[in-house]
């Protein structure tokens, strides 16, 4: 199971990965996720959790660190009824599962949430189970893999072979 | 299958079709393309790519179709980002990279300049304003850092097809109404991801009536529209505009849409506009500047790919020519490139803006990002950037509002946002 940290709506890259931090690593990047609208978020993260957001999570800048930073933290996945596009490519190439789900509004904050990417389901602590949109087997591939660059790592043709 | 028969196909499709190596394509499935151009600067591109690349022992398959602009960290403020800048500086180097521009501008701005994006084309950039390339009739969108490292190592990206969104601008508009006036009305009425990813493709007679620098901020804003492109038809214009910048003779025939594709259609009557505002903090929190309640400024900042181009600094000189800005107001002007800078110092704006009170900043990205020097904190702004996130500008307590130039200009002369078709009137 996971624990869902439960957010607004248009959560932007810039409230994600502040401009004036992109300078920095990742570490230190971390440190300030979220710190302008969560500010518990970035210290009280653990890994397997899952962020539940509003709509259009991640709309803005491309910077990946936006995903990348949540990856480093541990979140296992985002749960949203939708995503800006851009943050949708970066998240899936740095191995963050995005998970569109009309109905995340209904999940509580700290709930207990189960998910399954391959059958598109979020399932909440209740046993209520909430349908996500499909997502395109190649993508699936590359996340479970870890992101584009252990990919690449593994098999260089892989962004050819897609189905 | 024969031509006639065959479904008409909207000029994002054709775009893509050619990249796909296909004849045509649909909305919605999954197609390979082949890059034309690929340009990142020194925030998303070598400090990010050589490490990966060093990684994974590859190489850059074709450094022709690669370009690299230095323009977020400098002037270096500090020794992260002399770091970031010098990484940049001794990989293109290492690389022998042949198109490498430094501290010439803003990307968006200096790599049209130099010609590489010209209609047909297929490109990407590792920054979100990427789609500023649509104003040239190219296809060209934002990515990050890793999926470009996947594109210089391959020479590929994978795309869905996207749907076409025609945003029809009927008639003309009013003097002192610009672009960035349209984009900030579509983005209140359709939000910040009413775009929903798919190809936008402005038109229209008040479209066709824009110079390219106006079409560049359309495609621009494409960005907090929520779309992966922005697409201006190419036209005379472009490619007389291309002819002084370095790419004479380009085709536009082949790159309109067909009569009768499909797509939803929005139309607005641009002659009825007038100048827009958004307030903190987002771009699609917009009203008529006349429908604000009164808001005095601490700042007016002219700057960015979005909003300091040639024609930018020419509208704001044009409000503040022979005028002084209002005591306490501090007036920023941080041109989008060197050559626009040039221009404006040729034609006596710059020194309007100077004389006005304008004190002038490096030609890059500086505060529109938050990067180098940032706006004081707790100072209320108004700037012709893209972006009013909270925090946006480097400092959690500012308030940014966003407008055109000329509403920069106007109201930095009135010490509050104001409307500058009483000042030219």
């Amino acid at each position: 199971m996971s624990r869902a940290w439960k957010l607004g709506a248009d959560v932007d890259t810039d409230q994600l990965v502040p401009g004036a931090t992109m300078k920095f690593g990742l570490d230190v990047i971390a440190r300030h996720v979220l710190e302008a609208v969560r500010p518990d978020f970035a210290g009280g993260v653990r890994r397997g959790d899952v962020i539940v957001a509003g709509p259009n999570f991640g709309i803005g800048s491309s910077r990946e660190q936006a995903a990348s930073a949540l990856v480093h933290l541990g979140v296992a996945a985002v749960v949203a009824p939708s995503y800006g596009g851009l943050y949708f490519r970066n998240a899936f190439n740095v191995g963050l599962l995005l998970l569109t789900c009309p109905q995340a509004g209904s999940i509580d904050d700290g709930e207990a949430i189960a998910f399954d990417a391959r059958a598109g389901t979020v399932t909440r602590a209740s046993g209520e189970r909430l349908r996500c949109a499909p997502i395109p087997g190649f993508l699936l591939d590359m996340v479970e893999a870890g992101g584009l660059l252990a990919q690449l790592k593994a098999n260089p043709k892989t962004r050819t072979e897609r189905t | 299958m024969a031509a006639s028969t065959a479904e008409p196909q909207t000029l994002a499709q054709k775009l893509v079709a050619r990249a796909a190596g296909r004849d045509r394509v649909r909305p919605g499935e999954i197609v390979t393309c082949r890059v034309d151009l690929a340009m990142f600067h020194d925030s998303s591109g070598p400090r990010r790519l050589k490490p990966m690349l060093a990684e994974l022992g590859a190489r850059i398959r074709d450094k022709d179709r690669v370009v690299l602009v230095i323009d977020h960290f400098v002037p270096e403020a500090d020794d992260e980002a002399r770091r970031i800048v010098r990484i940049a500086r001794e990989w293109a180097a290492e690389q022998a990279l042949p198109h490498v521009y430094d501290g010439e501008g803003i990307c968006h701005v200096v790599v049209p300049r130099h010609g590489h994006i010209r209609p047909g084309m297929f490109c990407v950039g590792g920054d979100s304003h990427s789609p500023t390339g649509g104003a040239f009739g190219a296809y060209m969108f934002g990515i990050g850092a890793t999926e470009m490292l996947g594109v210089v190592i391959t020479g590929e990206i994978w795309l869905q097809v996207p749907r076409t969104i025609f945003m029809q601008w009927n008639r003309r508009l009013a003097d002192g109404v610009v672009a960035k006036d349209m984009m900030l009305a579509m983005i209140g009425r359709f939000g910040m991801n009413g775009g929903r990813y798919q190809a936008v493709e402005f038109c229209g007679d008040a479209v066709a009536a824009l110079s390219m620098a106006e079409r560049m901020t359309l495609c621009n804003m494409s960005a907090e529209l929520g779309a992966q492109a922005g697409l201006v038809a190419p036209d005379a214009v472009t490619r007389d505009w291309l002819s002084r910048h370095g790419a004479p003779d380009v085709d536009i025939e082949p790159w309109r849409g067909d009569e009768g594709a499909a797509g939803e259609r929005h139309e607005f009557d641009a002659s009825t506009l007038a100048p827009q505002v958004a307030l903190p903090h987002s771009p699609a929190n917009v009203r008529a500047v006349g429908e604000l309640d009164p808001v005095r400024i601490d700042v007016a900042y002219v700057g960015a790919c979005t909003g300091a181009k040639l024609d930018d600094l020419r509208a704001a000189a044009r409000v503040l020519a022979g005028r002084r800005v209002a005591p306490g107001v501090q007036l920023l002007v941080a041109p989008a490139s060197v050559a626009d800078r040039d221009e404006a110092d040729r034609d006596g704006s710059l020194r309007q803006l100077v004389d006005a009170g304008a004190t002038l900043l490096p030609t890059t990205c500086g505060a529109c990002a938050g990067y180098g020097q940032a706006i004081a904190e707790g100072s209320t702004v108004i700037s012709s950037t893209a972006r009013n996130f909270k925090g946006r500008m480097g400092s959690a307590s500012a308030r940014v509002y966003l407008g055109s130039p000329y509403t920069v200009a106007a109201s930095a002369l009135r010490g509050r946002i104001a409307d500058a078709r009483e000042v030219l009137s």
